[in-house]
């Protein structure tokens, strides 16, 4: 029996383990499905990982090394496939080197991260020819095996991977006509739009969308369209661009069947598992943290969560449970959820952390919590965007005998 | 005025830059008036991109400049990672190409290979 069992060697996975390792936990399993830890980061070559942390701008391989540099004292399965967790901490695997094994552990962490939303998820009429690509597996082929996907890209959606390899593509030679959007404002951050599309003249197409996809045995355009307020495209708009290659950057999804698996509810607002403030799942002693609970814009707040994730799982391996009363976190106006979903505030460290999104474009407003008809706490925002992850932090002296607390985004006084 | 947004942070502040004295305001840290008045006056970039490698368990080592260069040498520069070929061990840190293109920049590796 092992103290702590982490599932997922990326950014999360490694913060988490190191955490639980330097919080007591006598032994700890990190097990990766790659031949490497470091997950995606591997494939992410360009800079701007780690300012928050490390107050450098580091590639992704350099950041997912600070991390691989400092795994003394923990066990690392490469290669290894993870079939099931179950509530009772039972982890079952598969590896090419030790066939099936069965693992037990005091407490669990689910760091699977998330995969990429594909074709089949967004049904783009049009033949299905070579050519389209999701973003991230471009950015691999590209990064990682070598391989130039494409000489003329479409973009469709302006999430930071798409953004990214826009500007990747251009660099090594290739001419990427436009990035469309269906929203009307990006899924990126500011800086990519000004530094990947802005920098190389490549047009954002806010509010449209690719409406078909030609060519039989190879890509050989899109035809766009621009949509409405309903996000239907509208007739008449249509214009076609010639390409060989359209890279999808249409969103992420939480890789949760492990989870779904071992029966731990799950939040329809996140796709992930609901959370208490330590990072711990409904199920009693599974931890969950990074992509695999909510999708992050920055690996930096990954790192962080998983820290708590790692630190939380030591506890609980060494005996200590957390208790006491449960606060319901809500989502109010304007706000699409909250992580975590539930405070223990008996388990807080005099302050809870709550990270949310937002559903629209808003400038000059506050982000209020409320205890009922109470403004517990308020925080002014010049701006707002649902690309752009928010952070606040409760102190639990203000919780009061709150049973819910509502997050919304209201007007600034 | 002009305004921008500042890429320093993920942050992205909205900047405001006056084209004459090169005053920047909106900015959070001193990092965004720095980066206000270089944008309009000498924009510079960190480029990075991948190497062919021999010998590792993969064939391509993530590279980065070691600090910003012109915007304007940006595919010159990648012309010149187009020529290079690594031989593994490779460490992070180790220099690419030294005083890249003359911009008193160099390449570094930023993987362990």
């Amino acid at each position: 029996m092992r103290d702590v069992i982490v599932i997922g060697g990326g950014p999360a996975g490694l913060a988490a383990a190191i955490s639980a390792r330097d919080n007591g936990a006598k032994s700890v399993l990190v097990i990766e499905r790659d031949t490497c830890v470091g997950g995606i980061l591997n494939q992410c070559i360009h800079n701007g990982f780690g300012l928050h942390r490390f107050k450098e701008e580091l590639s992704g391989p350099e950041y997912a090394s600070r991390f691989a540099g400092n795994l003394e004292n923990i066990e690392v399965l490469t290669d290894t496939m993870v079939l099931e967790v179950t509530t009772d901490r039972v982890v079952r695997a598969v590896s090419r080197e030790q066939g099936y094994m069965e693992l037990k552990a005091k407490a669990i962490v689910l760091a699977m991260g998330c995969r990429e939303r594909t074709r089949g998820a967004i049904s783009i009429p049009g033949d299905r020819p070579a050519g389209v690509y999701t973003a991230g597996a471009a950015q691999r082929y590209l990064n990682i095996e070598g391989y130039m996907v494409g000489k003329n890209a479409v973009i469709l959606g302006s999430g930071d991977i798409g953004l990214i390899m826009a500007r990747r593509m251009t660099l090594e030679g290739a001419k990427v006509h436009a990035c469309v959007e269906l929203m009307p404002y990006s899924g990126g951050l500011t800086r990519n739009i000004v530094q990947c599309l802005n920098d190389f003249d490549i047009p954002l197409y806010l509010s449209h969308t690719i409406t078909r996809i030609h060519g039989k045995n190879r890509v050989e355009g899109v035809t766009i369209a621009k949509v409405g307020p309903d996000r239907k495209p509208i007739a008449g708009t249509e214009f076609d661009i010639e390409c060989d290659t359209v890279l999808l950057s249409v969103g992420l999804i939480p890789e949760n069947e492990l989870t779904r698996g071992a029966g731990i509810p799950i939040d329809r607002r996140t796709n992930g598992a609901y959370v208490y403030e330590n990072m711990e799942t409904l199920s009693e002693g599974i931890f969950a943290c990074g992509n695999v609970v909510h999708v992050h814009d920055l690996v930096d707040y990954v790192s962080a969560e998983s820290e708590r994730a790692g630190a939380a799982a030591a506890k609980y391996a060494l005996g200590e449970k957390a208790s006491g009363k449960v606060i319901t976190v809500e989502n109010g106006e304007g706000v699409s959820y909250t992580v975590p979903q539930y405070i223990r505030p008996d388990n807080c460290d005099k302050k809870a952390d709550l990270f949310f999104r937002v559903r629209n474009v808003y400038s000059n407003k506050c982000i209020t919590v409320k205890n009922g008809e109470k403004t517990v706490a308020s925080f002014k925002r010049e701006h707002l965007a649902p690309g752009e992850m928010e952070h606040i932090i409760i102190p639990v002296s203000l919780m009061g005998d709150a049973e819910k607390l509502t997050v919304s985004v209201e007007e600034a006084e | 005025m002009a305004n921008i947004v500042c890429i320093v942070c993920p942050k992205g502040c909205r900047l405001t830059v006056d084209e004459k004295t090169f005053e920047v305001t909106g900015n959070n840290c001193p990092r965004g008036a720095a980066y206000g008045k270089t944008e309009l006056t000498f924009p510079t970039r960190v480029l990075t991109s991948t190497v062919k490698i021999e010998n590792g368990e993969i064939s391509r080592c993530p590279v980065r400049t070691n600090g910003a260069i012109p915007k304007g040498k940006m595919f010159e520069v990648m012309s010149a990672l187009r020529k290079v070929t690594l031989v593994s061990p490779v460490k992070i840190g180790d220099v690419v190409i030294p005083n890249v293109c003359d911009t008193g920049i160099d390449v570094i590796a930023t993987r362990n290979i």
